[in-house]
C-alpha cells in the first residue's frame, strides 16, 4: 500500500509540474462555464433544481471526456519514455502501480471538479440550492469520472502510444454510452442487457436530479473495478512479452 | 551470486535466447558482449525481474526469480538501455522516490540519495530538473537510481550508450569505483568498454552463449593466443628474424615501415612482451614501443560472432 501511495504522490506531482494537467483542467472549466452560462442560466425562467440538474448533465459529459485525456498518459507515456521499467523492476505489485496511477488521476479530477462548485452556488443569487442535491450530483460526477478514468487506465495499459490510448478508451466509453440508445430500439431481453450496460443514460440521471440509488453507485464501482482489474492483468501479461 | 540454468525466452515463435547457462560469483564485474539483437537486453531484463522467462531457472543470491521476484528485486539495481528518469522531477526528488520505492524508509532516504549522488558524481545537480541535464548526467542519474538502495547486484544495460568520449571515460571510472561493493553485470557492444572494465566476459550470439572467460581465456580458446605490436628502429626484416627466435611467437606481419622505423605485429601471448623486448635489445635493435595488439579483442569478437560462429 505504501508503494501505491508513493506512485500516486509522484504522479499527482507530475500533473502539477507539467502543462497537460493544467490544460485539461482549464478546458474543462472553461467549456463547463460556457455551457452553464448559455444553457443552464439562459433560456427563460427555470426552477433552481432544474438549473443545477442541467449543470450536472453538462459537467458529467465533460468529466467523462476530461477523464479519458487525463488517463491517457498514465501507463502509455511511461512505456513510451521507458520509465515504466523503474516501477516494474522495483519490489512493487502490478496492482499497486495501476492503483497508484488511478488514484492520482482521481484526486486531480476531484480538485478540478471542486473548482467548478462556484457555478451551482451562483444559483443562490436568485434561487435556492439544496446541499443534498449538490452532494448527490458531485458524488455522481466522481463516480462517473472514476469509471471513465479506470477505462482510460485500461486503454493506457493496452495501447502503445497516448493517442492510441485515447482512441481505445473513447471507443469503449462511447460504446457503453450508445448502449442506452440501443436499448430503445431493441426488444427484451436484449434491451435489458443494453440498459444494464448503459454508461450515462440509465445510471447518471438520478444523481443529476439529486437522488442516490445504490444500484447506480454499484454500477460505477463495478465498471471501475473491472477496468482496473483488466489494466492490472494487461500489465502482468507484459512481463511475458 | 547468480546461477542461470537452461534460460530460454521466446517472443512468439522466435527464440530471443536459448538454453543459456552461466554462473557469476559475488563481487565480479561481468561483461555481456554481443551484437545488437543477440539477446543481451532480454537476458538482462529477465535477471532484472522485468520479464519472465519461457523456460529455465535463475537464482540471484540463492533466491529463485520466479518464486520470489520481490525478494530478488530488493537485491538488484537495474539500469535499462534508456535511463528510466522523469524529466519533470529534480534529481534529488527522483532518487528519493526510487529509494523509497525499493524499500528504503523515508527517514533513511536522504542519506541513501546523498551516498548514491556521491558515488555517481551527481551531487552538484541535486536540485536541477532532469529534463535540463545532458545525456551524460542523465545516464549517471540512471546509475544512481540503480544503486540508491545499496543492491548486491547491479545490472547495467549499455551504460555508455550515446555518451561522448569524455562521458564514457567518466562512466567507466564510476563503474570501476563500484567494483567490490556490488556484483556488476553490464552489457555493451563497445569492445574496449568490456575489456577495460570487466573481470570476465560472456559472449552471446543469436541467443546463445558462444564463449565465456577472461579476454586471455577467449583468445586461447580460439587458438589465437593474442598479438603483440612492436615498433623498432631500423628495417623490419632484421627485427622479425630476432623475434621469431623467441619461443611462443608465431607469424609476424609488417604493419608499417618507414625510413627509420618499422611497426610489426607478432602472433603470440602479450605475456611474452618482456622476452621479446629482451631479445630485440640484446641483439642491438632499438625498441621504440611494445604493446599488446590493439585489435585483439575486436578480432576475438569478430571470430565469435561471425556468421558461422566460433572458428
Amino acid at each position: 500500500m505504501n508503494a501505491t501511495f508513493l506512485i500516486a504522490r509522484r504522479e499527482l506531482g507530475s500533473y502539477f509540474r507539467t502543462l497537460t494537467g493544467y490544460i485539461i483542467a482549464a478546458i474543462l472549466l472553461l467549456v463547463d462555464g460556457l455551457l452553464f452560462n448559455i444553457f443552464a442560466l439562459g433560456g427563460g425562467e427555470k426552477l433552481s433544481a432544474e438549473v443545477i440538474g442541467q449543470f450536472f448533465f453538462y459537467t458529467s459529459g465533460l468529466t467523462v471526456i476530461a477523464s479519458i485525456f487525463l488517463s491517457m498518459r498514465l501507463l502509455a507515456e511511461e512505456r513510451q519514455t521507458g520509465t515504466l521499467v523503474l516501477l516494474t523492476s522495483s519490489p512493487v505489485h502490478d496492482v499497486e502501480i495501476v492503483l497508484g496511477k488511478f488514484l492520482s488521476a482521481l484526486f486531480f479530477l476531484a480538485l478540478v471538479l471542486a473548482a467548478s462548485v462556484y457555478m451551482p452556488l451562483l444559483v443562490l443569487v436568485n434561487g435556492k440550492v439544496s446541499a443534498g442535491h449538490l452532494l448527490a450530483g458531485y458524488l455522481g460526477l466522481l463516480l462517473i469520472g472514476g469509471a471513465s478514468l479506470a477505462i482510460g487506465t485500461f486503454g493506457s495499459a493496452i495501447a502503445r502510444t497516448q493517442v492510441l490510448a485515447v482512441i481505445f478508451s473513447a471507443s469503449i466509453t462511447l460504446a457503453m454510452v450508445v448502449c442506452w440508445m440501443l436499448s430503445k430500439v431493441t426488444e427484451r431481453p436484449l434491451s435489458d442487457v443494453f440498459v444494464a450496460l448503459a454508461f450515462h443514460g440509465k445510471h447518471f440521471p438520478p444523481f443529476q436530479s439529486g437522488t442516490v440509488h445504490l444500484r447506480d453507485v454499484i454500477y460505477y464501482l463495478m465498471v471501475t473495478y473491472v477496468a482496473l482489474f483488466s489494466a492490472t492483468r494487461v500489465l502482468e501479461s507484459r512481463r511475458w512479452k | 551470486m547468480i546461477q542461470v540454468k537452461g534460460l530460454t525466452k521466446y517472443y512468439g515463435e522466435h527464440a530471443a535466447i536459448h538454453d543459456l547457462n552461466f554462473d557469476i560469483d559475488r563481487g565480479q564485474v561481468i561483461g555481456f558482449l554481443g551484437l545488437n539483437g543477440a539477446g543481451k537486453t532480454t537476458t538482462l531484463k529477465i535477471l532484472g525481474c522485468v520479464l519472465l522467462p519461457t523456460a529455465g531457472e535463475v537464482t540471484v543470491d540463492g533466491i529463485d526469480i520466479a518464486r520470489d521476484p520481490h525478494a530478488v528485486r530488493r537485491r538488484i539495481g537495474f539500469l535499462p538501455d534508456t535511463p528510466p528518469v522523469y524529466g519533470e522531477m529534480t534529481v534529488g526528488r527522483y532518487l528519493k522516490f526510487a529509494a523509497e520505492l525499493r524499500g528504503v524508509s523515508a527517514a533513511d532516504a536522504p542519506g541513501a540519495v546523498a551516498e548514491a549522488e556521491e558515488k555517481t558524481s551527481t551531487r552538484e545537480v541535486h536540485d536541477q530538473l532532469i529534463s535540463s541535464l545532458s545525456h551524460g548526467y542523465r545516464q549517471r542519474v540512471g546509475v544512481a537510481q540503480a544503486l540508491v538502495h545499496k543492491p548486491k547486484l547491479l545490472i547495467l544495460d549499455e551504460p555508455t550508450s550515446g555518451l561522448d568520449p569524455v562521458q564514457i571515460v567518466e562512466m567507466r571510472s564510476t563503474i570501476r569505483a563500484l567494483r567490490g561493493e556490488h556484483t556488476i553485470l553490464l552489457s555493451s557492444h563497445i569492445l574496449s568498454e568490456i575489456s577495460q572494465t570487466c573481470d570476465r566476459l560472456l559472449v552471446i550470439q543469436r541467443g546463445e552463449i558462444v564463449a565465456q572467460g577472461s579476454e586471455q581465456d577467449l583468445a586461447t580458446q580460439l587458438g589465437g593466443g593474442g598479438t603483440i605490436e612492436v615498433e623498432v628502429v631500423g628495417p623490419a626484416q632484421r627485427a622479425i628474424e630476432v623475434v621469431t627466435t623467441v619461443t611462443g611467437i608465431g607469424a609476424c606481419r609488417v604493419l608499417r615501415e618507414t625510413d627509420g622505423s618499422a611497426l610489426i605485429s607478432l602472433e603470440g601471448s602479450p605475456d611474452l612482451r618482456p622476452k621479446v623486448a629482451r631479445a630485440l635489445v640484446g641483439n642491438g635493435i632499438d625498441l621504440l614501443r611494445i604493446d599488446r595488439g590493439a585489435a585483439r579483442l575486436e578480432s576475438i569478437f569478430l571470430k565469435l560472432t561471425s556468421k558461422d560462429g566460433p572458428q
